[in-house]
C-alpha cells in the first residue's frame, strides 16, 4: 500500500516536472496595466488589447514556434502596487520582457525593476522623462507631450497665430503637458498670455474662458486636459460664441470626445490625432492603413467599440515585442532588448518606429496628424 | 459688467449642483445623525442608469424615471442590508459603512455600465440664453429650478407633514419616538428611500451638464458635503444656500483672482465659517444632555 501511494507520488512529481519542463519553453510575458481605478480609461483598453492580442498570436501558431504565455496584473493606477507587480513578473513569473506602466507614476515604478533585473520593458505612458535620459532596458511607443506641443504650434504658425490662451486640467495629463507646451512655445514665435486651470470634476469652466476672452490680443485658446474637463470647456467655448479657434489635445483625441461635446460645439475644434483615430480616412497606399484598420476591426469585433488612442500604445508594444522576439530568435532577456533598439521601420497604429540607442522613443512629429472636427467626421489637415 | 454677471451665472449653476447634492444629506442626517457618504453614488446611479436606459430605448423622462426608482430602491436596500442590521452600533460605525457601501456601489457600477464618460441631451437644447452680455444654458435653470422645487419639497416635508415630523423625532431619541408609536424602523427605510431618490435626481439633472461615469459620485459628494457643512447639516435651507455660496465663491475666485487658487479659496471661507459657527450657518445650536 505505501509504496503505491510512494510510486504515485513519485509518478506526480515527474510528470509536474514534465509539465514545467514544458512551460520552460514558452515565451512569458508579463504586463502590468492599470485596469481599473483613475487610470482605468487608459488601462482598461491596454489590457483589452494585449490580451486579444497574445491571442490572435498564440492561434496563429506563437512566435518562433512557441506559445506566449502572458502574465497580466492590474495595478489600478497605484505606484507601489506596480512595484510589487514588476518584482513579482521578474522573481516569480520569470517574465523575459514586460509591457505597461499605463500612467507615467507606474512606469516610473515599473522601470527600476526593469533596469535593476536587466527585463526589456516597454512602456505605454507619456512623459518623456521614460526615455530622456535614455536607460539601457526602457522603451516607449506613446510620443510625448511635448511633441503634441509642437505639433499644435506647428500648425498655430501655419494660421498666422502668434498669441494664445490656455487653460489646462490639473490632472497629471494636464499639468504635464501645459508644462512642457510652455517651454517650447517659444521656438515658435507663440506667446502665452492667459494661463488658467480647472479642477478634474469641475462642472463649469466659463469663469476662466471669460478671462481668456476678455484678454486683449489671444488668437487661438488651447485645452491640454484629459477626460470630461475637455468636453465641458468645448461646451462652453460654444457657450460663450467665441469666434477664436479652439485647439484640444491628443489626449481626448476620440469618436468619444465628439459626443460628449455634441457635435454642435465641438465643430471647428483642431487636435493631434493618430491614424488610428481616421483609419478609414487613410489612403490605401498610406504605411498604416493595413495596421489600423486590422487592428480596429479585429477590436471592434472582439469588445464591440472601437479602440482608443491609449489602447493603440499597447498594440504597438506588443507589436514591437513580438517583432523583437522573433529577431532574436531567444528568449534571453538581453538579446531581446538589443532586437527592440534595432527596431527599423516597424508601422504601428501610432505611428512608424525606428529605435537607436539614443532613441528608446522611436517617433517623430510626423506621427501626429493634425486633424479638425467637421459636421461630416474628422478632416486630416496636413 | 458681463464678464461679473457671467461668473454669477456660471457660480450659480455650479452651486445648484452642490446644492442638489446637499439636500440629499439631509433626509438621512436627520432621522439618525448618519452622514450618509454613498450619496454622491446615488447621484453617479441617477445619471448612469438613465443614459443606459435611453441608450436602450426607453424615452428620455421614462428613463430618468425608472433611474429615480431603482436608486430609491438600492437606497432601501442599502439601509436593509447594511444599517438596519448594525442598528444600536455608534454613528461613527454607521458613517463607516456608508463609505464601505461607496465604494460596493461604485466598484459594482464598473462592472455592470462601463467605465467610459457618458451624457444624455439637454433637455431643452443646448442654446445658450443671453443675458446683457452674458449666457447661461437652458440646462442650468433647470439644475437650478430642481434644487428649489427639493427644497421646497423637503422644508414641506419636515414641518408640514406628520411623516416628517416623525423622522425628526426618530433623529432626536429613537426610544421616545417608539414610545409615542413611530415605527422608526420604517422612518429609517423611508428617510434612505428618500435620499437615494433625491440623489438619483440630482443627477439625471446635472449629467447634460457635468457628464457621468462611474467615478463621479466621490467629487460630487466631496462638495456637497461641504456645502451642506457650510449651509448647517440637516437643515434643507442650510444645503441649499451653502451649495450656491460654495458655488459663487468658485466662481468669483477664478473669475477675479486666479483659477489656480479656486478649491483653495472656498475650502478656507469654509473652515473660516465653521470656525465662528460650528454648526454652520443655519445649523441648530444643540446642547447635549448629559
Amino acid at each position: 500500500m505505501m509504496k503505491t501511494m510512494t510510486s504515485t507520488a513519485l509518478a506526480s512529481l515527474v510528470a509536474l516536472g514534465a509539465l514545467s519542463g514544458a512551460a520552460q519553453a514558452e515565451i512569458r510575458l508579463g504586463a502590468s496595466v492599470s485596469a481599473s481605478g483613475p487610470a482605468a480609461f487608459l488601462g482598461d483598453p491596454e489590457a483589452k488589447t494585449i490580451e486579444m492580442m497574445i491571442e490572435e498570436i498564440n492561434a496563429a501558431g506563437g512566435v518562433n514556434g512557441e506559445e506566449i504565455a502572458l502574465t497580466l496584473y492590474d495595478d489600478g493606477g497605484d505606484p507601489n502596487k506596480a512595484r510589487t507587480f514588476a518584482t513579482r513578473l521578474v522573481e516569480d513569473d520569470e517574465v523575459v520582457a514586460i509591457i505597461g506602466g499605463s500612467t507615467t507614476g507606474t512606469t516610473m515604478s515599473i522601470l527600476d525593476v526593469a533596469e535593476d533585473e536587466g527585463i526589456p520593458f516597454i512602456s505605454l505612458a507619456g512623459a518623456i522623462s521614460i526615455v530622456d535620459p535614455v536607460r539601457e532596458y526602457v522603451f516607449k511607443t506613446p510620443h510625448t507631450d511635448r511633441m503634441a506641443c509642437q505639433k499644435i504650434f506647428t500648425d498655430m504658425q501655419a494660421q498666422g497665430i502668434a498669441s494664445i490662451g490656455m487653460i489646462s486640467g490639473t490632472d497629471g495629463f494636464g499639468a504635464s503637458m501645459q508644462a512642457q507646451c510652455k517651454e517650447v512655445a517659444g521656438e515658435f514665435g507663440i506667446e502665452i498670455l492667459a494661463d488658467e486651470t480647472y479642477g478634474p470634476q469641475d462642472a463649469d469652466m466659463t469663469p476662466q474662458l471669460t478671462r481668456i476672452r476678455d484678454t486683449d490680443g489671444v488668437q487661438a485658446v488651447l485645452n491640454p486636459g484629459f477626460g470630461q474637463g475637455p468636453a465641458i470647456v468645448t461646451r462652453n467655448v460654444a457657450q460663450l460664441g467665441f469666434e477664436i479657434p479652439l485647439y484640444q489635445s491628443h489626449g481626448v483625441a476620440s469618436n468619444a470626445f465628439v459626443e460628449l461635446a455634441g457635435l454642435d460645439a465641438a465643430e471647428g475644434v483642431r487636435l493631434p490625432g493618430t491614424a488610428l483615430l481616421i483609419g478609414d480616412l487613410l489612403a490605401e497606399d498610406d504605411p498604416q492603413y493595413k495596421v489600423v484598420n486590422d487592428y480596429i476591426a479585429a477590436y471592434q469585433a472582439k469588445y464591440d467599440q472601437e479602440p482608443s488612442t491609449f489602447a493603440g500604445y499597447a498594440h504597438d508594444a506588443v507589436a514591437l515585442m513580438v517583432d523583437a522576439i522573433t529577431r532574436a530568435g531567444s528568449t534571453d532577456p538581453a538579446a531581446i532588448r538589443d532586437a527592440i533598439e534595432a527596431t527599423s521601420g516597424l508601422v504601428g497604429t501610432t505611428g512608424i518606429y525606428t529605435f537607436s540607442p539614443e532613441d528608446h522613443l522611436g517617433l517623430d512629429l510626423s506621427a501626429f496628424r493634425m486633424l479638425e472636427i467637421t459636421g461630416e467626421g474628422w478632416k486630416q489637415l496636413d | 459688467m458681463d464678464a461679473l454677471l457671467q461668473f454669477i451665472f456660471s457660480g450659480v449653476t455650479v452651486g445648484a449642483v452642490y446644492a442638489l447634492v446637499a439636500l440629499g444629506f439631509t433626509i438621512i442626517y436627520n432621522a439618525s445623525d448618519v452622514v450618509n457618504f454613498a450619496q454622491g453614488e446615488f447621484v453617479m446611479l441617477g445619471g448612469m442608469i438613465t443614459v443606459f436606459a435611453h441608450q436602450a430605448g426607453l424615452p428620455l423622462p421614462l428613463a430618468a424615471l425608472l433611474a429615480i426608482l431603482a436608486t430609491a430602491a438600492i437606497g432601501v436596500a442599502l439601509n436593509k442590508l447594511a444599517i438596519e442590521p448594525a442598528r444600536g452600533a455608534p454613528v461613527v460605525s454607521l458613517i463607516i459603512i456608508t463609505i464601505g457601501a461607496s465604494i460596493l456601489i461604485r466598484g459594482a457600477a464598473q462592472l455592470i455600465f462601463d467605465k467610459q464618460l457618458h451624457r444624455f441631451p439637454a433637455f431643452s437644447g443646448d442654446d445658450p440664453i443671453r443675458v446683457m452680455g452674458a449666457t447661461i444654458l437652458p440646462q442650468s435653470l433647470w439644475v437650478i429650478g430642481g434644487a428649489l422645487v427639493v427644497f421646497f419639497g423637503l422644508w414641506l416635508f419636515f414641518t408640514r407633514t406628520l411623516t416628517g415630523k416623525a423622522v425628526l423625532a426618530t433623529a432626536n431619541n429613537r426610544v421616545a419616538a417608539q414610545l409615542v408609536g413611530i415605527n422608526t424602523s420604517w422612518v429609517m427605510t423611508l428617510s434612505f428611500g428618500l435620499s437615494a431618490a433625491i440623489g438619483a435626481l440630482a443627477g439625471v439633472l446635472v449629467t447634460p451638464i457635468t457628464l457621468v461615469a462611474y467615478d463621479v459620485g466621490v467629487g460630487l459628494a466631496l462638495k456637497g458635503f461641504a456645502a451642506a457643512m457650510l449651509g448647517g447639516m440637516g437643515n434643507p435651507k442650510g444645503a441649499l444656500v451653502g451649495g450656491l455660496a460654495l458655488g459663487l465663491l468658485e466662481a468669483m475666485t477664478a473669475g477675479y483672482l486666479s483659477s489656480q487658487y479656486k478649491d483653495a479659496v472656498a475650502f478656507i471661507v469654509i473652515l473660516a465659517v465653521l470656525f465662528v459657527m460650528p454648526q454652520g450657518i443655519f445649523g441648530k445650536k444643540s446642547t447635549e444632555r448629559v
